[in-house]
């Protein structure tokens, strides 16, 4: 019986830190047995739980898309004992990940449709991930027009800064980044908060699919704006945080209702959450 | 045709020793002030003359720390860092005396540890080669109350031997070819046919003796939300001071904690009980505490245990009715009231 909590070995191949305040750092880690890869097998919404001998492990979204071979990559922001200490590890240093957990982004629903992406700050691990998906030459053609809107405090915390230059310069995908104050004067792109650009620009909700994450004040003041325009309920798609420990539905620590964060979702249509007692 | 056998209880001693040249056996055994699901050594320790356990038997299914792996530490040593399985005991045991309401309590935990998609590997194991031999209720306490959760005192869920003490001997119904196969390992058994109508009055009996506590198919028909954020609860939870007692002694209370602790360059990774009572249960690495108040997490087990899972399993709740939480708590909180409450929610008496 394959025992799901067993870590897969890895080795972390680069350390890269993302952010100005040095809190975020993308790992890019290499499975020491090529069959691991395959049974890690994963879609753009999913999670690992990273493992460090000693220290304990972590639940963090998966930051690299299925399209892109022969690693995975995590940002982790550094909060606590697990992540701290991760911090300080090298290239070449071994460690684990188990996984891939939890449901999706509902591709199949987004199949033919437009797809509205917002983020905030460091949530844009798997929205990253998703936007890789979408417009790898594979699977661009099944989605309509890509939209997002993807802000932080300021220039030195956005994360992915060199993709996200690239992204900016495409014509398939439409690219708001933003800051919320910027003292730059060679700033290019906007600033204000994600929800009034996320107004200003206002993305079409015909035919659209909305995916949110980031931290809970910018949900908080971007959901009455996506309802504004015309986004209803089940196609505002969002991805939850809790605290985890066994990341399969066991332990029994994630739960919002009867709905296991890391099993059932994390992620979860708005539609959902209403039907849900608002523990979260 | 139920299959039933017969022996003096002159021979059970002989019973058990028979089953303890085949398997490890695990039986009620006194324990100072009260009893405990313990390996019996010899067959004199079992003691079948009891009510219920303190703790419910669940450590024998999920230890209250488990070690889940090993790892080594050491500096140039290639395998550090990789965690690794930790040898484990699966030898064929035997819970003999379990009571019908703990043993339907097990089936209940398997909705959680096994599932379709995911299978816990060590509560599998350990399930699979565990043959249960329960022990009916002739006496059952003030406390208890299966009958209202959808057990009873002679109720033959989870088991796969039922014992009864016919007073002379014991009568043991089998229920499952592991009960068959179990029960061939011993000797004197003889069939019963007509001595089967005794059975069936102390069966009544004792179901009788039982109160009705409160009707869980009410609590399942009652949206989620209105229970959720029913008034109620600020009085539920006034008294609670978050010990975990309850769910320390619940035997369908699961919920566990994954820890690493090392000693010097070696380390394990451990399965340990956890309770939605304490206040780190939930906590975020950010800070955040989706239940850092108390009447949260007090709400949290009561509508876990009495709606959240019905509506999660279609099962019924997870609550057997065996009444420890309420002889556990300190400050007297009773689940049949909360269920009572959670019942009548939403309901308007005329005065």
């Amino acid at each position: 019986m394959n025992n799901p909590y067993l870590p897969y070995p890895v080795r972390i191949d680069s350390v890269i830190t993302e952010t100005e305040d040095r809190n975020l750092k993308t790992f890019k880690l290499v499975f020491l047995n090529a069959e691991d890869e395959k049974k890690f097998a994963y879609t753009p919404g999913q999670f690992g739980i990273l493992s460090v001998a000693g220290l304990g492990e972590i639940p963090i979204g998966i930051a690299t898309s299925p399209t892109e071979q022969g690693f995975i990559k995590f940002t982790v922001n550094k909060v606590g004992k697990v992540t701290s200490h991760l911090h300080n590890m090298k290239a070449g240093e071994i460690m684990g990940v188990r996984g891939p957990m939890g449901n999706w982004y509902p591709w199949d629903l987004l199949e033919g449709k437009n797809v509205v992406i917002i983020g905030g700050g460091f949530a844009f691990t798997t929205l990253r991930s998703s936007i890789v998906y979408m417009i790898d030459p594979k699977n661009r053609s099944r989605f309509g027009k890509i939209d997002v809107v993807y802000g932080a405090r300021s220039e030195g915390l956005l994360l992915y800064k060199d993709e996200l230059a690239e992204w900016e310069k495409r014509s398939d995908i439409n690219m708001h980044i933003t800051v919320d104050s910027s003292s730059d004067p060679n700033w290019k792109y906007n600033v204000g908060f994600v929800p009034a650009v996320t107004r200003q620009k206002a993305p079409s909700a015909e035919n659209a699919y909305a995916m949110i994450c980031g931290p809970p004040i910018m949900i908080k003041f971007t959901l009455p704006v996506l309802t504004e325009l015309g986004f209803p309920p089940e196609r505002i798609i969002s991805s939850l945080e809790m605290r985890m420990k066994c990341g399969i539905g066991i332990c029994g620590r994630c739960n919002i209702g009867t709905e296991y964060v890391c099993k059932d979702g994390p992620v979860f249509t708005l539609e959902q959450l209403a039907g849900l007692p608002v523990e979260y | 045709m139920p299959d039933i056998y017969y022996t003096a209880k002159e021979n059970f001693a002989g019973v058990i020793e028979r089953l303890m040249g085949r398997y490890r056996v695990y039986a009620p055994v006194k324990e100072d002030r009260c009893h405990g699901f313990a390996p019996l050594r010899s067959a004199a320790e079992a003691d079948l003359g009891f009510s219920n356990t303190r703790l419910s038997p669940k450590g024998l299914f999920h230890p209250q720390a488990e070690r889940m792996f090993e790892y080594s530490l050491a500096k140039d040593d290639p395998q550090a860092g990789i965690v690794k399985e930790a040898q484990k005991d699966f030898s064929p045991r035997v819970v003999l005396g379990v009571r019908p309401c703990d043993a339907k309590a097990f089936d209940l935990d398997d909705a959680n540890f096994n599932t379709e998609t995911i299978k816990d590997p060590w509560w599998v194991r350990r399930r699979e080669t565990t043959t249960m031999i329960g022990l009916a209720c002739d006496s059952p306490c003030s406390t208890c109350f299966c009958t209202s959760m959808g057990s009873g005192p002679y109720d033959t869920a989870g088991l796969d031997v039922l014992l009864v003490d016919a007073g002379e001997g014991y009568a043991a119904e089998v229920l499952s070819e592991k009960g068959k196969n179990t029960l061939e390992v011993t000797s004197g058994w003889s069939p019963v046919t007509s001595a089967i109508l005794p059975l069936t009055h102390k069966k009544k009996a004792a179901e009788q003796s039982i109160g009705i506590a409160f009707d869980p198919a009410a609590i399942a028909k009652k949206p989620m939300l209105e229970l959720y954020n029913s008034p109620t609860w600020e009085e539920v939870q006034f008294a609670c001071i978050n010990c975990g007692a309850c769910t320390f002694v619940c035997p369908t209370c699961w919920c566990f904690d994954i820890q690493d602790e090392v000693c010097g360059d070696k380390g394990e990774r451990l399965r340990l009980w956890d309770s939605c009572m304490f206040p780190l249960f939930t906590l975020h690495g950010s800070g955040h505490n989706p239940r850092s108040q108390k009447t949260q997490r007090v709400r949290q087990r009561f509508m876990h245990k009495l709606k959240y899972y019905q509506d999660k399993y279609n099962s019924g709740p997870a609550c057997v009715g065996c009444g420890r939480c309420v002889q556990a708590c300190p400050v007297n909180i009773d689940i049949r009231q909360v269920g009572r409450q959670m019942v009548s929610q939403g309901c308007s008496c005329p005065a």
